[in-house]
This record gives C-alpha cells, structure tokens and sequence, in this order.
C-alpha cells in the first residue's frame, strides 16, 4: 500500500479530531476518568448496533449496487419474529426459526424485486427497497402483532462494577451490553473468514468487483443475490436480537436504518472495515457529544442543550460528504471523461 | 514487421470437427443493425479469428456467443446442441469461457484469487461445507489450487501471485485476465481483443500464450482483433466482418487477397 499524504489527510485530521474530541474531557477535568469511561463504554455499545446495521447496508451494495433501505425494516422483521417465536419455543430455536425466515425472505426479494428490475436505474432499485420497507413494515406487525415485545436474553440486568480497585468509584456495565459485544465481534470474524477463505466468499467478491466478469466466470449472479440478501438476514437477526434484548422490539428499531446511513458514508459504501469502525466512532462521538459538548453549550449560550445525540452523526456524514466523498475505506471513484 | 508465410503452430495440432455454428445471426439494437445474417462455424482446435474495422459488429458478435446479447434472427449451435436464451454464466457452465477488451478483472482480489474463480464451477461442495471447511470442501480446495498453480506457471505469472489485480501493469492484467478464463478448462475460448493497447513485445508474448494455449491444452480459441497483421500469424481460419456483415471467410491468405477486405480496411475508390 502506497501512503499518499494528501489522500491521507482527512483521516488524519479525523483520527486528530477524535482524540482530541475523546480527551478534551479529561484534560479539562470536565469529568472523572470512570465517568468519561463509562461514556466511552456506553459509546461502542450503540456503536456496535450501528456497525452491524451498516454491515448490512454494506454487504448487499457491494453485491448488487443496490441501495437497500430496508435493512432498518429487515432488523424490526427479525426481531419480531424472534420475540414473538420465542414465545413459544426456547430463544436458540426461535433465532435458528427466523434465519430460516430470513433466508426465504432472501429469495423472495431475490425473486419478485431484484431479478425484474435488473440492469434498471439505481433510483428505481432504492424505490424498490424503499416499497420492501413499508411492506415488511407493515407485514412485520400483520403477521406478529404491533406490541412492545420483550426479548429475554436470560442475562442479569444487575450490571457489574468493575476496576473499583483501581478507579475511585468503579464502572458499571451491563452484562447484555458486554455479550452483545462479543457476539457481534464473533458474527464479523465469521463473515471475515467466509469470504477470504470459502469459494463461496470469493465468488461473492468476485461479483462485488465486477458483474460481468463473474457471470462470464459462470458465477450466477442470482444465487450470490440470494446469500447475500440471506447473510444481510441473519445480520440484522443478530442486530435485532441485541436491541430487542436491551430495549424491547418496537417500531422504532426500524428507524435505526436512518443512524446506519451517516455510518456507511462516514466509513464507504464498499467497506466491511469501514461500516464497523464508522459505526464505532458515530457511536461514541455522538455520545461524547452529547454528555460532554452539551453542557457547556447550556452554558455559554445559554441554550436548552440536549439533542446532539440526534444530529451528530449526520453532521459529520455531512463533513464527509464535503470532504471525502468516498468515505473512510471506500474505493475511490474516478470517472473517465 | 514481415507476415511469415507459414504459420507459427506446432503441426501436431489436429483441427475437429465443427464445435461452434453461427447460422443466420441478425442483431439490431433500435434502428441500428449490428449484425445481419452472419453465418460461420468454428471448429475444435483450431484458432478462428473475427476480424474487420471499427464498429463492423465484432464485439456483438462475441456477445452473441458469450450470452450477453440475444439475438433477433438465427441460431447458434454449440456442440450440435442449439442454444436460443443463453446467458453468461450458462455459457461458462457449457464450456465457453471468455476475456475482455477493457479488462474486467476482480481488481480488489489477488491474482491468485481471481484465477481461483475461474475454477468457481469445478466447485462442488456447499456453502455449509465450505464454511466449516469438512473435508471434502478441504480437499477440494486444495485440489483446485493445483491447477490453478498449473495455469500460473502456464502463463508465467509466478511473481505476481498475491499482488492485488488491479495494481498491475495493463499488459499483466490482461494475462491474468487470460488466465482466469483459462482456468475453467473451456472448450472454446473467446478472446476479445486480447491484443489491444498492447506494445509490441507484449503482443508478442499475448501471441505465444494463445498459440501455448491452443496447442498444449487444446482449447479452441475465437478471437477478435482489428490489428490485421497480428491475426494473420496466429489464425487458422478468418471471418471478416464490415458494418455487420460477413464480407470475407476463409485462411489468412485467402482472406488477404479478398478485394472487399481490401476495401473495408482501406476504403474503397468508387
């Protein structure tokens, strides 16, 4: 890999930005060290969600060049049908019942949007997602019910104190949160390993890279829609399972879609890599901002304060877009002329 | 450069039977018509050249018997079976394999994985399989990787193995591009202007790899040039098409001395 400084650069300020941004509190004794800590924590955990959201988001554009806005509606869908099997069933089932839902999603979207509309606009493509959207939507709460459903992960809610030897009143954390983490870093490694080490995952690369090339190859492309569509499936099981277990399955997962977008600009469209580190820092930057950019705002200006939460990351997508189009890891796109 | 008379093959070579019929083709897209009955076969083992100027329909052509494009009229017959709807990866199932013009590698893979691709179909074992790595999809891989090595020393692309495809120099990739193609073991090789953009030297070498090809693994090669001179040496038979139809068909040296070729390449004095 070449280092090209200029290329470089927005990273750079970025990786300065966010330390600077992350230690701001410390150095100006704004906070103490377990608090800040416990902001920080707080930060990856709603990272994590996002990252496997724009994971999604990002296995299916790298695959078909489509735009799926429906990830959000794909991880209320999942997450739904995993509260409300588990109802019936123990929850190891209830999941291995929606991945088998999820993969018959895969060939049905595969089948009845995808395969017609190939080779059309990308616009008429997004629209199409954006009508999966309101249908799985809709069809979600036909089909199980428009409650708050709860997801009962079978861990304590008692979150633990950690460090307290070393760090004047210690750290809480959640357990939930901290097998979310490990579930989620278990879920990318597989993906890793699927596609650098299995036939299947270098087809699927191979479509990512070019279209053409991989039909000629005799790749067919519809059955790498179908696993891809499938694997974005699961991932959203998992991401619905984790949100669901921590805040209850409602309509306002599906909105979570809307968080996943400045995640995917901020790290590329095309980047595995890149959706799970613009994940992590959308996730802590927002919450940094919030706890600790907020107050002296209320301050200075005297401002209600509150609801960075809500534009941060969005903001910075924006800065991005601005700056470095192509994102973090995205491949950069040079049209001839 | 002088045109060598004889031809560079290797005499061993025993030309078969007819694999490939093209019968009546007409293509049109809209109002413009980019081939109009073009009828011509190609036999096993033999190098069959599709040549003629700037926008004669050669690539469509290609197209046509890759799947891409659906012809109109006529029909296209590959080993006596007749094939209407074919698609792409179809035709790679059937045993014809193709490169491109403007390059069309898996410019974020290895060259190693790119040629790995072109094995994807020899491919058995499930994706459950794969993933956990049992031992039939182990000893598949492994076995795959063997040829592919093969096809790497074939082509003289040792040094590049794991170099990233699309970071190489045009006249590699367009070998790798080769390569990949030649690792499905096809029946028929398409070759879309293999030699386009290329120097001398590398032209030279594209020349050796295709003629290697032909002669050492028996592949049937269809290839497409505008460059007449480097066709000549290598082609068993030329087609010579000129605004989407066939003006000439015959050996290099028949078609050489065909009047309408002549003008199609030089312009006619009317």
């Amino acid at each position: 890999m070449t280092f090209d400084l200029k290329r470089q650069l927005p990273v750079l300020a970025l990786g300065l930005v966010l330390v600077v941004g992350l230690f701001t509190p410390l150095a100006l004794k704004l906070s103490a060290f377990g608090f800040w800590l416990e902001v920080l924590l707080g930060g990856l955990m709603a990272g994590v969600l996002y990252s496997l959201v724009a994971l999604g988001f990002v296995l299916i554009f790298k695959a078909s060049g489509v735009f799926n806005f429906a990830q959000g509606a794909m991880v209320l869908f999942a997450a739904l049908a995993v509260a409300r099997l588990a109802e019936r069933m123990p929850l190891w089932a209830a999941i291995l019942v929606a991945v088998v839902i999820m993969v018959i999603l895969a060939m049905v979207i595969e089948r009845v949007v995808l395969r017609p509309l190939v080779n059309q606009e990308a616009v008429a493509l997004l629209m199409a997602t954006l009508g999966v959207t309101y249908f799985l939507d809709g069809f979600g709460q036909t089909v199980w019910g428009s409650d708050i459903y709860a997801i009962d992960l079978g861990i304590s809610r008692e979150p633990v104190m950690i460090l307290d030897k070393w760090i004047q009143g210690g750290i809480l954390i959640n357990r939930d949160d901290v097998a979310a983490a490990v579930v989620a870093i278990l879920l990318v490694g597989a993906l890793a390993l699927f596609f650098q080490k299995t036939a299947t995952g270098r087809a699927l690369r191979a479509v990512a890279d070019d279209h053409q090339a991989a039909q000629s190859v005799g790749i067919p492309l519809n059955r790498i829609w179908v696993i891809v569509w499938a694997v974005a499936g699961v991932v959203a099981i998992v991401a619905g399972v984790i949100w669901g277990g921590k805040l209850g399955v409602q309509f306002s997962i599906s909105l979570v879609a809307l968080k996943a977008l400045p995640v995917v600009i901020l790290g590329g469209f095309t980047s595995v890599p890149g959706a799970i580190i613009g994940g992590l820092i959308i996730g802590v930057g927002e919450k940094m901002a919030e706890v600790f950019l907020g107050p002296p705002l209320v301050k200075m200006f005297d401002l209600a304060g509150g609801g960075i939460e809500n534009w941060f990351a969005h903001m910075l997508a924006l800065l991005f877009l601005l700056v470095r189009p192509e994102g973090l890891f995205g491949e950069r796109h040079i049209d001839r002329v | 450069m002088t045109a060598p008379e004889t031809h560079l093959h290797a005499p061993t070579r025993k030309i078969g039977e007819v694999i490939l019929a093209v019968e009546g083709v007409s293509l049109a897209f809209g109002g413009v018509k980019a081939l109009q009955e073009v009828s011509f076969d190609v036999r096993a083992h033999e190098v069959r050249a599709i040549i003629g100027p700037n926008g004669a329909g050669k690539s469509s052509m290609l197209n046509v018997l890759n799947g891409v494009y659906h012809p109109q009229r006529g029909k296209i017959r590959f080993k006596g079976k007749e094939f209407a709807d074919m698609e792409p990866h179809r035709a790679a199932v059937m045993g014809i394999a193709r490169t491109f013009q403007n390059i069309a590698l898996f410019k974020g893979m290895s060259v190693l994985d790119n040629i790995m691709t072109g094995r994807n179909l020899r491919m058995h074992s499930g994706i459950l399989a794969q993933a956990i790595r049992v031992g039939a999809a182990e000893r598949e891989e492994i076995e795959q990787r063997v040829r592919v090595e093969h096809i790497i020393d074939f082509l003289e692309l040792q040094p590049y193995r794991k170099t990233q495809a699309g970071r190489l120099p045009y006249g590699l990739q367009k070998r790798v591009d080769l390569a990949r193609a030649l690792a499905s073991e096809p029946e028929v090789l398409l070759l879309d202007e293999p030699m386009a953009g290329m120097n001398l030297e590398e032209k030279q070498d594209m020349c050796r790899y295709i003629l290697d090809a032909n002669d050492q693994l028996g592949t049937t090669i269809v290839l497409i040039e505008h460059d007449m001179s480097v066709v000549m040496d290598i082609s068993d038979r030329v087609v010579v098409l000129d605004y989407g139809r066939k003006i000439a068909d015959g050996t290099p040296d028949e078609v050489r001395a065909n009047q309408a070729v002549i003008d199609a390449y030089l312009g006619a004095s009317h």
